[in-house]
């Protein structure tokens, strides 16, 4: 299989600083998300994902100016999400230089966003993102008795949406790819939900990213060849200085995983 | 050498990417836009694309992008560089959309991966074909000065070109299918993968682009 697995950083962007902070040596400015963007693009990561947290909406001009910065300088395909509720958004990104746009409340709330989405801007650029949680408790004599389900507002609203169901309906309506958190394991540290990860990797055409819980280099390891995912996505053992993403990608590349070096 | 370039807009996307890394790479000027006067005065000219092919060529056709893309390509004869759906653009027809007439410039296919994709010994492989893949040169061109062969890049696309005359292939990409990566015919380039987005190997393509003459 020639196709690399990307590893993706991801930034957590407040009306455009970087709100968990960067530890790097050397960096001027540990909330500048262009200067952080600029290190990973230098270090070898494989895409950018931007996680727009703000919640004003003068915030989110910033979060426009951000982008078109750091389009203009970082020279790997960048990802805005976040606060993504129509197709003017999703222009307005676009056209700031993101290269894919990810949705999530918006695409629960209407579906259709996403067809109308991927018809005129193309199926390449729509990244559906779900935060999953498990619902129900893995029976011993059942095991795939579990249930996921989507969750917004951070896990904290349940939707009683089934999650893999919901991963083949927005592949259907054109998502080019998916984006799957587990709200149960983010922040933990204990490792990618590789359940749910392998059963929607399985039960779609489109690439998988998986997210939430990355706390070392075999966790990110056990995405791919477990969890099936194209992708993986982290944040703090970068953002911390825990691990760089060439340690990353020799780890992965010494179980036999593809990686660009 | 600061040459111009001027990257046609059918209106479809964003061409920022494409513009900022050309002038990374080292472009004097770069013009955005399907002004006939505007592309007639550039050294360079590179046709982007991004998108359905559908809407893609009825703006084309629609802009008389295809007029200004035929101009440079036959009269005036200018290194000319297309990016992805814009290289799809050039072959006779495509798949996509329930079937496309495209521009016809090189006879060939544009064909759809498939549902439920899978290599030789039967692994799934993902549809688009999204991210860092090796690309193999086939041919000694200028284009490819300084770039190793079997490097990686960016790509993200659903149909892939299959031209009806080998020669014009300049580089393959295996992905279940060996896909084109690359067209070279006289003073045109064609690649389906992002060099914009592909990192220090995008931008030396972009500046071999920019120091090639359109002679190879």
């Amino acid at each position: 299989m020639p196709l690399a697995k990307r590893i993706i950083p991801c930034l957590d962007v407040d009306c455009g600083r970087v709100v968990k902070g960067v530890n790097f040596v050397g960096i001027r400015d540990a909330g500048d998300p262009v200067e952080i963007a600029r290190r990973y693009n230098e270090q070898g990561a494989d895409e950018i994902t931007f996680l727009d947290i703000t919640a004003s909406h003068e915030g989110r001009d910033t979060t426009v100016h951000t982008v078109e910065q750091m389009a203009r300088e970082v020279f790997i395909p960048l990802t805005v999400g976040g606060g993504i509720r129509n197709v003017d958004d999703i222009r307005t990104m676009l056209n700031a230089g993101a290269d894919k746009v990810s949705i999530n409340t918006a695409a629960i709330h209407n579906p259709e966003l996403v067809a109308q989405a991927s018809a005129r801007f193309g199926a390449q650029c729509i990244v559906v993102a779900m935060d999953v949680k498990r619902v129900s408790h893995v029976d011993d004599t059942e095991p795939t008795s579990a249930r996921y389900e989507l969750f917004t507002h951070g896990g904290r609203h349940a939707t009683g949406i089934e999650a893999i169901a919901w991963a083949k309906k927005m592949a259907e309506l054109g998502a080019g790819e998916i984006l799957l958190t587990s709200m149960d394991r983010d922040g933990t540290k204990d490792g990618f939900e590789l359940v749910i990860t392998r059963a929607i990797a399985d039960a779609v055409d489109i690439p998988i990213i998986a997210s939430g819980g990355v706390g070392n280099l075999q966790h990110l390891a056990d995405g791919v060849t477990q969890g099936g995912a194209d992708a993986v996505l982290a944040a703090s053992i970068f953002h911390f200085g825990e691990y760089t993403v060439p340690q990353a990608k020799a780890y992965m590349a010494a179980q036999g995983i593809e990686v660009r070096r | 050498m600061s040459s111009s370039v001027a990257i046609i807009d059918y209106g479809m996307g964003n061409l920022h990417s494409v513009a900022s890394a050309l002038k990374h790479a080292g472009a004097g000027e770069v013009i955005v836009s399907h002004d006939p006067a505007a592309i007639g005065r550039a050294d360079h000219v590179v046709f982007p694309g991004v998108g359905a092919i559908r809407d893609c060529m009825s703006e084309i056709r629609r802009l008389g992008c295809d007029t200004l893309l035929i101009d440079a390509l036959e009269h005036t004869h200018k290194p000319v560089l297309a990016i992805c759906v814009g290289m799809q653009a050039l072959l006779t027809r495509s798949q996509e959309n329930g079937g496309v007439d495209t521009l016809g410039i090189i006879e060939g296919e544009v064909r759809f991966f498939g549902h439920n994709h899978r290599d030789a010994e039967g692994a799934r492989l993902k549809v688009p074909h999204m991210g860092w893949n090796h690309v193999d040169q086939r041919v000694d061109h200028p284009l490819w000065a300084n770039i190793p062969d079997h490097s990686r890049f960016y790509f993200v696309h659903s149909y892939w070109v299959e031209p009806t005359d080998d020669n014009v292939i300049a580089a393959t990409f295996d992905y279940g299918v060996s896909g084109t990566a690359a067209l070279a015919r006289n003073n045109l380039f064609a690649v389906q993968f992002h060099p914009e987005k592909s990192h220090d190997l995008g931008r030396r393509l972009l500046s071999n682009f920019l120091n090639w003459n359109g002679q190879c």
